[in-house]
């Protein structure tokens, strides 16, 4: 029998809610159609600290159509305990409580919100309310913030503390060749394309539905069950398309509290929106420095690593990333130290940005790894083999698979890296330098706990169901791969759902978990009814199947088919059909530790990669192009090819404005960001982008997660930056240590 | 954005008239008044909406010159025939501006009257001169990145963020304007201004003065000429420094050479003095060299903004040798020759 080509894992198929996004018919948090719709505007804080005198509001509520104006004065009562306002992100200290009291902590924090029949009435009163202040001395500059700098006391959930090897300090000094220095980051916004939102309804009954712009409906969920006390059922959190997020969507964001109080207040379906200015209110990838100190023998084998990182965070809130970890990890070397400390500015609290941690503190080692290969005088590929740790160096523990060095030669191959001239300056083309740089990219291979549901109708179409996100990964075309490959389904026949509170349970979309996780709990659910159907073909008179087993079986074309006899099939319909079913739906939990898993139990699980970067450089006038890079990824399984190759290439572009582009500017005397919007910070535009290629190395990992999948969503912006910076070496001879790379940096 | 009379007058005439009044804004593209008014910094009473005026031709003049209508877009204006014969320095600096979706929507009467990018004037939480007379300037000591090394004053340290008129500068163009006191032509160097005392006067139009259109003198730059513009990405921003010139060679030496810079001042900034350095000189570094000191006399650094010195000297100096060797920079890949 002929049969089409079976999709499922694997194929690269157009992500399946493409369309409705092209076409605009997809809604944001923003765009819900609700009727009688109050809008709100945020007024926010000129000053970084201190405390609210007065908000005359007078003029803002004689604007025709303004209904309310709130404040810490006349809002409803809330939550008031720490307890009720933590996340999922779980950051230990004091989480930040809008309109909760008089008190300012950072500059652009909401103080009031306007709330009015049009979007129109409510800017413009909101910019009639004259507010006091009372000022107190605030600090936003992180070199001053360094002096205080400290280990927090209580860690942050999933944080690593890093782990100390040999006699770091003592190799250090013995080294022959060293390097050392401080490495730095800017701080960053996240800026994704949809800006903060929620629209909530308002039902009457004491109900509510909100669509949040937010990485996971159900945090939010319990975050405003929490902080409102809603019970549980009158609450439902959506959030079905997201507009990117990159990591500030991970925690509820001030403007779905606002909705929220501001609907119960009075009792009217509430949207509040932020502006791109507004998206400076809240996450940002924090401030770094690392202090790297490296020796090595004459050979180029690492002796010493010795590596020390501050990020920035708020007065209230201890945020931790993993920084200094990757390198301990990555490079085989018998002596390691480092240390890890956070310090205070008065801005919100630092963020996860995508892949917080590895992207500053990988990145930024990779930098010191290039420097000291030159100093080696070995080639910077040939650098990192010499040193290569086949396991995780820092845990001593075995990698459920690590195929680097593999990702290297693959890497290596297609940006012809054999051809590059060794010396800095040696390669010239009219004007601009040419350089070459590589770098190492490591994230984790992370997995959750997640529910799913699949519920098969009679006339053979598939429904997959889970309260995941997505946040423009892919999610929805994973699950419906995943369902495919399953069943035996085509993926037309099949619906995802995801994005609702409602659902099965999920955690929070970040981490790269989501398609090894969601996936999992897909093909769980999926399998259960498999099983269903096939107890229901033996109702079927004259048993075709002859009592076969699950094992004996596949799902093939919409059909049971027996292993050894294909020629033998029962329609999905048939088998349904003979048992009087109209649908099956089974519910299922995939957790860490079932199927092959186990085996990993006790291993580091990651994924890696080897970027490869040209740049052509005007060294005289700083231009920096960056004409060629090649990611080469080993993350496992790849579920869809073609959505996996834009993961990574969005990463990639990321990267690229993280080496030369990305960067908020603080004004320290008024302790406020001051480009503020999309004409002054910059990301990366077409024209800086030129040929990205990706290539996925393969991996096969069954212990790593049930599909084998690592996780696409951050691998892509790891080391990225380096690999653009050594690359700028190689051209110009001239070090930069601090990222982005500007002009000016170029020209010093 | 606050409550505003919105009017669209169908003739000049009623414009002009319409125009008279302290806080009366004309809104051409509005891709630099709206968003102004989204954030408050502008806060116009009466908003005339000049779309449907008879201001949308590019017109031969007698002379040979070429007259651009203020309501004609960037885009036709870059991409009109004649003007990218004739003109190809002015279309090449209108490309190197913005993005095509603004230069669709942006005309050449905006262009000409936008207003600065400083981050403190675009942020009414802070103190700017330009946007409150007298409450300080915020980018003096503060985040000064994209500031001016020329021409400042200690009330502000704006620059003027258009490409388009950098071109004009160096063309000599004559701008068009009529108003309640009848019309007027300005050239484009006594157009803009330097912000002194009054920071908040960017130009020297009139109140109610309306921008009718921009006239080109005949030129024959159309071989040795380039816009190389120097930015923090290699599309979509605004100009760090850039250097327009307009040169004529005759034999092996420079007959005539123009030499305007974007980025640095309140306004394109230009000295005639210090082009006759390169006058009747051979192309060449040192001759190149001197005429950027010249040019650049007097320039002094904010402390963030300071690179911009040395890249604008070295932007000039490689600029002239584009023009001399007829290599402009390209606006299609950003390559710079
Ligand atoms: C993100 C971004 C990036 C940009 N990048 C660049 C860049 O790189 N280079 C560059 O040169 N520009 C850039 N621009 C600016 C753009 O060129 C200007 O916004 C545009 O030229 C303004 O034209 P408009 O017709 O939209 O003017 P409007 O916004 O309608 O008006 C601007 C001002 O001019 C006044 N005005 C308009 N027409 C007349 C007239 N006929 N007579 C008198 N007054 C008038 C208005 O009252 C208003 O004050 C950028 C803009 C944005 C938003
Ligand atoms: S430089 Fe000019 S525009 Fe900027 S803050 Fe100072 S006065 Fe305002």
């Amino acid at each position: 029998m002929a049969t089409a080509a079976k999709i499922g894992i694997g194929s690269a198929i157009n992500r399946v809610d493409g369309v409705e996004k092209v076409t605009g018919s997809a809604r944001y948090a923003g765009e819900h159609p609700v009727e009688n719709l109050l809008y709100g505007y945020i007024v926010e804080a000129a000053i970084a600290k201190g405390r609210v005198l007065s908000v005359d509001e007078d003029a803002a509520r004689a604007v025709p159509g303004v209904v309310e104006v709130i404040t810490h004065l006349n809002r409803p009562h809330v939550a008031w305990t720490d307890h009720s306002y933590q996340d999922e992100m779980k950051i230990p200290g004091s989480p930040f409580r809008p309109l909760y009291d008089d008190r300012i902590q950072f500059s652009q924090q909401p103080i009031a919100l306007v709330l009015a029949e049009t979007f129109e009435a409510a800017r413009y009163a909101a910019s009639l309310i004259e507010i006091a202040y009372e000022t107190e001395a605030h600090n936003t500059d992180f070199d001053v913030a360094l002096d205080e700098k400290y280990v927090p006391k209580k860690k942050r959930s999933g944080y690593v503390p890093p782990k100390d090897r040999g006699d770091a300090a003592q190799a250090f000094a013995d080294a022959p060749l060293k390097v050392a220095g401080d490495y730095r980051l800017a701080p960053e916004h996240h800026n994704p394309m949809e800006m903060f939102g929620s629209t909530v309804e308002w039902h009457g009954d004491g109900s509510i539905t909100v669509w949040d712009k937010t990485q996971g409906s159900q945090g939010v969920h319990a975050y405003l069950a929490s902080v409102f006390g809603f019970s549980k059922k009158k609450l439902r959190v959506l959030n079905p398309y997201v507009g990117g997020a990159f990591g500030s969507g991970l925690r509820p964001q001030h403007q779905v509290f606002l909705a929220v109080l501001a609907a119960k207040m009075l009792e009217r379906s509430v949207r509040v929106t932020m502006t791109r200015q507004q998206m400076f209110s809240h996450a940002y990838r924090p401030q770094a420095v690392q202090s790297i100190a490296l020796g090595a023998d004459r050979t180029g084998k690492l002796t010493a690593i010795r590596n020390a990182a501050t990020t920035s965070t708020s007065r209230y809130e201890d945020n931790m990333e993993n920084v200094v970890t990757w390198g301990l990890m990555n490079y085989d070397c018998p002596n390691a130290d480092a240390e890890y400390t956070v310090a205070q500015i008065d801005t919100p609290t630092s963020a996860d940005m995508r892949a917080p941690g590895a992207a500053t503190g990988m990145t930024l080692f990779e930098i010191a790894i290039d420097e000291m290969a030159y100093a080696a005088k070995v080639d910077p590929l040939e650098f990192r083999l010499i040193n290569y740790s086949p396991i995780d160096a820092m845990n001593g523990t075995p990698y459920t698979s690590k195929a680097l060095r593999e990702a290297f030669r693959e890497g290596a191959e297609a940006f012809k890296w054999s051809e590059r001239s060794a010396e800095p300056r040696s390669m010239r083309e009219g004007s601009e330098l040419i350089g070459w740089g590589c770098a190492t990219g490591m994230w984790d291979a992370q997995f959750s706990k997640t529910s799913a549901s699949a519920k098969l109708t009679a006339n053979g179409h598939l429904e997959v169901a889970c309260a995941t996100s997505d946040i423009g990964t892919g999610s929805y075309t994973v699950m419906t791969l995943v369902a495919a490959d399953t069943l035996g389904l085509p993926p037309e026949q099949i619906t995802a759902k995801l994005g609702d509170s409602d659902l099965p349970t999920a955690p929070v979309e970040g981490g790269s978990w989501g398609a090894a996780s969601s996936g999992a709990a897909v093909q769980l659910a999926c399998q259960a009814v498999g099983k269903k159907l096939l107890k229901a073909a033996g109702k079927i008179a004259g048993e075709p199947l002859g009592g076969a087993k699950i094992e004996d079986v596949l799902f093939e074309d919409g059909c049971i088919v027996l292993k050894d006899t294909p020629t033998v099939r029962v329609p999905f319909g048939d088998a349904m059909r003979a048992a009087d079913l109209t649908e099956i739906e089974e519910e299922a939990t995939a957790a860490p530790g079932f199927g092959d898993m186990w085996k990993g139990l006790h291993k580091s699980k990651n994924t890696h990669s080897a970027i490869f970067a040209e740049v052509r450089v005007d060294e005289e006038l700083g231009v920096v192009r960056v004409t060629r890079i090649v990611d080469a990824v080993a993350a496992g399984r790849i579920i869809n090819p073609k959505t996996a190759r834009s993961q990574i290439l969005g990463g990639v572009v990321m990267g690229i404005g993280m080496a030369l582009h990305e960067e908020t500017f603080s004004d320290h005397r008024l302790g406020r960001w001051m480009n503020h919007n999309f004409g002054e910070y910059h990301v990366p535009v077409h024209a800086d982008i030129h040929d990205i290629q990706v290539i996925f190395v393969d991996e096969p990992d069954p212990e790593v997660t049930p599909l084998g999948v690592k996780g696409l969503g951050e691998i892509g912006i790891v080391g990225t930056a380096a690999a653009i910076a050594n690359a700028i070496y190689h051209a110009t001879g001239k070090r930069v240590r601090s990222l982005p790379i500007t002009i000016d940096k170029i020209l010093e | 954005m606050n409550r505003f009379d919105y009017t669209r007058p169908a003739s000049v005439a009623e414009a002009v008239q319409a125009g008279t009044g302290e806080q009366v804004r004309y809104l051409a593209g509005g891709t630099n008044l709206i968003d102004l008014m989204k954030e408050n910094v502008d806060q116009p009473t009466t908003v005339i909406d000049i779309n449907r005026l008879p201001l949308n031709a590019i017109e031969e003049l007698d002379g040979g010159g070429l007259r651009l209508g203020a309501l004609v877009p960037n885009s036709d204006t870059a991409w009109d025939a004649r003007v990218e014969q004739r003109y190809p320095l002015l279309s090449s600096a209108i490309l190197a501006g913005a993005s095509p979706q603004l230069r669709n929507a942006a005309t050449n009467g905006g262009n000409l009257n936008q207003r600065t990018r400083c981050y403190y004037f675009y942020d009414v939480a802070t103190p700017c001169n330009k946007r409150k007379p007298g409450s300080g300037c915020g980018a003096i000591g503060g985040v000064n990145r994209i500031h001016a090394i020329l021409g400042a004053s200690d009330q502000c340290i704006a620059t003027h963020p258009s490409d388009m008129c950098v071109a004009l500068a160096v063309l000599d163009a004559i701008v068009q304007v009529t108003g309640p006191e009848g019309d007027r032509a300005i050239p484009i160097a006594d157009y803009h201004r330097l912000p002194g005392d009054e920071p908040w006067r960017d130009n020297t139009l009139r109140p109610g003065e309306l921008v009718t259109g921009i006239d080109l003198p005949a030129e024959d730059f159309t071989k040795n000429y380039t816009y190389l513009k120097l930015r923090d990405r290699l599309s979509y921003a605004f100009a760090l420094v850039s250097i327009a010139v307009a040169m004529r060679i005759e034999g092996s030496t420079i007959a005539e050479a123009r030499v305007a810079l974007g980025g640095v001042a309140h306004k394109p900034w230009r000295s005639t003095e210090a082009e006759k350095l390169l006058k009747g000189q051979q192309p060449s570094p040192q001759t190149f060299s001197a005429f950027a000191d010249a040019l650049l006399a007097g320039a002094v650094g904010q402390c963030k903004n300071d690179f911009k010195i040395p890249l604008a000297r070295k932007g000039i100096v490689r600029a002239l040798k584009q023009a001399a060797e007829a290599t402009p920079q390209s606006q299609t890949d950003k390559r710079i020759a």
